[in-house]
């Protein structure tokens, strides 16, 4: 089973958390758990010896590309980096197709990141080699819903049958979207999406929840709900995604997690957060034993390596 | 009867009939026929029809449109019927049907999407998420185009 599910992942493009069933997510994730065993021997790997990854991100980022670079290091591959505009072609007005196509003839694997929605699977679509998305306007992040995913398997063991309470910015954050998309390749207990009105869930979500059965719920705070809950994941209220700064100064805060308001918490809740955090995690929360936000970070290695590895060889 | 005959019959072609009343110059718009290709074309609009109260008319002589050409119609003419004319007969008569895929015709509505980005080789690409109400979704983007989207982009300067 596992190797059947393997070879239909390789070559394939990874650009929405949804291209993925759960047999393909739980091939990454068994993948994952041998790729974080040999981290934590020191066992240095060389299954992608001879193999050039190019990371190409037109917008910032320091997780997700230092993740995906230090993954392919890890598995005994090599990265190219495409430079900042300014340093590079794009200065000279080269379009994102060429570009793409120019590294596609340089390297076995692509990793997008762009401030525009469908860039990658426009980049795809011009590539002969697979293309990870690395994130993409305010849409798709699916590499992180996998490492969110993962987390709670690590620390719950399961993700069916759960309580879990997404935070924040759920209407402008790429990141939530994904992780609310990809709990619908499980069948969680019950869903809350907490965030102000103007912060929530866009439509198309919500009707994807419907059909997938999924039983959720959108509430304005998060003291309704949270002694439910077996996983809150906190996002970010993004400041470049609001179309007007009166509207963000309005909500920031507003929607804060501290040991305070976890007093009526389960003991065993798990909190996660993609990272990186301004006000709306408290940092008391840090020495909690609900605090698992550092370690779904450092799953990105894992969880990335595994990616590549099915992605160029099955 | 001839009173009200407005246009004469063709011999060989196509009628596009049951059009919603005003939209016949979009309908030629989707068609990609400006009257420069050198075919007699017949444009009837506004006339009494039992089924839509008003109507539109388009007839173009001597081509038979392919069906591909005309499901697109369907975009802002769902009730349309499509009649192909030989030797003065309607040999065949079809209701039009929205394609399942819409390529290059219509503008995502999503100014951030790939697809509105000049200098790019790509072209919007839509596929029908609802027929009633008619919805469609980019396929980039995932941002839904309704019914008033469509309308408005054709008769935006039409």
């Amino acid at each position: 089973m596992s190797w059947k599910v393997g070879a239909v992942l390789r070559g394939r493009d990874v650009l929405s958390i949804l291209d993925f069933d759960r047999h393909e997510l739980e091939r990454v994730f068994e993948e994952a758990d041998l790729m974080l065993r040999a981290l934590e021997e020191g066992r240095r790997l060389s299954i992608l010896e001879g193999y050039v990854m190019a990371t190409a991100f037109f917008e910032p980022s320091t997780r997700t590309k230092l993740s995906f670079q230090t993954a392919m290091l890890r598995l005994g591959g090599a990265y190219i980096d495409l430079p900042p505009e300014h340093a590079s072609s794009r200065a000279k007005g080269e379009n994102f197709a060429d570009t793409i196509r120019m590294l596609d003839s340089y390297a076995d694997v692509i990793v997008i990141r762009h401030r525009l929605e469908g860039a990658a699977r426009f980049a795809a679509e011009v590539a002969e080699h697979p293309v990870i998305n690395g994130g993409d306007g305010t849409r798709d992040h699916p590499t992180q819903a996998m490492i969110d995913l993962y987390t709670i398997r690590r620390a719950l063991g399961r993700v069916d049958g759960l309580t879990v309470g997404v935070l924040g910015d759920l209407r402008y954050g790429r990141a939530a979207r994904s992780f609310i998309l990809g709990l619908t390749i499980y069948q969680p207990k019950k869903l809350y999406l907490i965030s102000p009105p103007q912060l929530s869930c866009r439509h198309e979500v919500l009707e994807k929840l419907e059909e997938k059965g999924v039983d959720y719920e959108e509430v304005g705070s998060l003291d309704q709900v949270v002694s439910e809950l077996d996983v809150l994941y906190v996002t970010r209220i993004q400041r470049e995604r609001f179309p007007d700064p009166v509207e963000y100064e309005k909500v920031r805060g507003s929607y804060r997690v501290s040991s305070e308001v976890l007093k009526e918490a389960k003991e065993s809740l798990v909190i996660l957060h993609p990272l990186p955090r301004v006000d709306e995690l408290a940092f008391d929360v840090d020495a909690t034993g609900h605090a698992w936000y550092f370690r779904q970070a450092s799953f990105g290695v894992p969880i990335r390596m595994a990616l590549l590895k099915l992605v160029l060889r099955g | 009867m001839s009173r009200e005959l407005r246009v004469s019959k063709i011999k060989e072609g196509t009628v596009i009939d049951h059009i919603d009343a005003g939209r016949a110059l979009h309908v030629l718009r989707i068609l990609g026929l400006t009257g420069s290709e050198g075919l007699v074309i017949a444009i009837v609009m506004n006339v009494p029809s039992k089924k839509l109260g008003r109507k539109d008319i388009v007839k173009v002589e001597g081509i038979e449109l392919r069906e591909d050409q005309v499901n697109k119609i369907a975009l802002i003419a769902p009730s349309a019927t499509i009649n192909i004319i030989r030797d003065y007969e309607v040999v065949e008569k079809v209701r039009v049907r929205v394609p399942e895929r819409i390529e290059g015709l219509l503008k995502c509505v999503n100014p951030n999407c790939i697809t509105n980005q000049p200098r790019e080789p790509i072209k919007p690409r839509f596929k029908v998420a609802s027929l009633r109400p008619l919805k469609l979704v980019c396929e980039y983007c995932g941002a839904e185009l309704g019914q008033e989207d469509i309308i408005a982009q054709f008769t935006k300067g039409g």
